[in-house]
């Protein structure tokens, strides 16, 4: 039988409190409108990572060692991310979505708002590549995490989350033929992907609660990134993707997400329901 | 009045976990579910990781009430069954709504009961019920214990009935359990609690 876990402390609102509390002032990042329910677990884990018995303990290690704190925000963010995520997604680009920007402009520029360790940014590559108009293209791709915008940069991947990607890339593509491997070089148990593709990508640090509208762009993604956050911090990040878009631009939200209870609604229309991509209508 | 499993009226949801073996459990619980059961019900059930069609269908075929896979942060609503969706965790959050999550797996797992029951716990404290079905690892062990340290109702497939009974028993190792039930029985403690809960309701 399982030995019952070890009792631990309940991780309290006021704690958490105090943690964000000193990180605001101290590094200017703002965690208290962050979902209850991940916020409190993704703590719990780093708790027991460096194997600190309270919150205290942690916020006196961040107060005193601020070296700690960029491997903090790498640990408290989520980053679990698949290329070619939601394959039918990538479809519904394709097929519509790039072509309906491109029947009336000769350039798209699309913003990756949370783009993790850049498999998102590779699949855009690689579809775009294969429409033919990644020459057109450019490409934004931004996360708050430091680390992992440079292993987005990198777009060096563990070669065994390839079986993964690889379905997910059949899927989309529909052509058992096509081989994603083809994209990649082999380096010991990594695959490294053709830096030629991503000439037209600039990766950098951008935070979607505090940072300020950079650019507009005829296509923002923000797969997987609001669910972290509470409703309230959800309708501050959408009014400013609204203003990051162009008008009849598109915003794509991950596929368990939706606009219907949030403020900004009505200035979108549904393209597609099932993948969640939305038209902005109105300024 | 009291019924057999003494319960009372002050239940606000019911957290359901099953992996392995436990569809067709589930599935007998849902079609008997009373149509008009006033709580709201989280179900947790391991599923295929990529399949993102079809589970939600398949268990609503013979439920008595609509099954919906929530998006983040949809109001929770008295009454309704929430499925957590493919290959994301399913939590409460303060403000009496649902969040998603794709952090990752917990015990192999995503969604993880762990992930749904503690957070359920935390969210109705001693207004919970969670009941944990059969399964072939001990996700949900962890969350029973929360569900009661926080003075909720546990409720788990009885072993000897389970067609797997790693998880009934990895709960039952882990917390105090106040009830092993077959599935018929866990259809009459539902009825109970449906009954409990319209009839003694406050006005
Ligand atoms: C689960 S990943 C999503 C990756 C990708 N979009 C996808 O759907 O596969 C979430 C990312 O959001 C980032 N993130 C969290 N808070 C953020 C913020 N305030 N500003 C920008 N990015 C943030 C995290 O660092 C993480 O890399």
């Amino acid at each position: 039988m399982l030995p019952p876990p070890p009792p631990e402390a309940d991780i309290e609102i006021s704690d958490i409190r105090k943690l964000t509390d000193l990180i605001r002032q101290k590094y200017g990042y703002e965690f208290k409108d962050y979902a209850m329910s991940s916020f409190k677990r993704r703590i719990r884990r780093v708790l027991d990572l460096y194997k600190y018995k309270t919150v205290d303990k942690l916020v006196s290690v961040l107060d005193s060692n601020p070296d700690f704190f960029e491997e903090f925000i790498s640990e408290i963010t989520v980053n679990v991310t698949e290329m070619f995520r939601d394959p039918t997604f990538w479809k519904v680009l394709r097929e519509q979505v790039v072509p309906n920007i491109l029947l009336n402009h000769d350039k798209i520029n699309i913003w990756h708002a949370g783009c993790s360790s850049g498999e998102e940014v590779v699949s855009m590559n690689i579809m775009l590549h294969e429409m033919g108009v990644l020459d057109k293209a450019r490409l934004f791709a931004t996360d708050l995490d430091n680390a992992i915008i440079e292993r987005a940069k990198r777009s060096t991947y563990s070669a065994k989350n390839m079986d993964l990607n690889r379905k997910n890339y059949h899927r989309y593509s529909g052509q058992p033929e096509t081989n994603l491997d083809s994209y990649f070089k082999e380096v010991g148990n990594e695959v490294v992907f053709d830096k030629a593709l991503l000439q037209n990508v600039t990766y950098r640090r951008h935070d979607l609660v505090l940072g300020n509208v950079f650019s507009k762009f005829d296509l923002v993604l923000c797969r997987n990134v609001m669910i972290y956050f509470n409703q309230t911090l959800q309708n501050g990040v959408l009014s400013r993707l609204h203003e990051s878009l162009f008008k009849y631009g598109y915003l794509a939200i991950g596929s368990k997400e939706s606009l219907i209870w949030c403020e900004i609604a009505n200035k979108f229309i549904v393209v597609n329901n099932e993948e969640k991509i939305y038209k902005k209508i109105k300024d | 009045m009291v019924g057999k499993y003494k319960l009372s009226n002050k239940y606000k949801a019911v957290v359901i976990g099953g992996s392995a073996g436990s569809f067709q459990g589930i599935t007998q619980i849902l079609a008997s579910l009373p149509k008009d059961f006033p709580l709201p019900v989280f179900l947790c059930l391991h599923r295929l990781k990529h399949v993102r069609n079809g589970f939600v269908e398949a268990l609503s075929i013979k439920s008595s009430k609509p099954v919906v896979e929530p998006h983040d942060k949809e109001p929770i609503k008295r009454g309704m069954v929430y499925l957590a969706p493919a290959n994301y965790h399913l939590c409460l959050e303060l403000g009496n709504s649902l969040a998603l999550s794709t952090e990752e797996l917990a015990n192999n797992s995503r969604p993880a009961i762990d992930h749904t029951f503690e957070t359920a716990a935390f969210v109705y404290r001693d207004k919970l019920i969670g009941i944990l079905l059969s399964g072939a690892n001990k996700d949900g062990a962890y969350g029973m214990a929360k569900v009661k340290e926080r003075g909720g109702l546990t409720v788990v497939q009885d072993p000897a009935e389970s067609m797997i009974d790693a998880m009934p028993n990895a709960a039952l190792a882990a917390t105090k359990i106040d009830w092993v039930l077959k599935t018929e029985e866990i259809i009459s403690f539902l009825g109970e609690l449906d009954k409990v809960t319209k009839t003694l309701a406050p006005a």
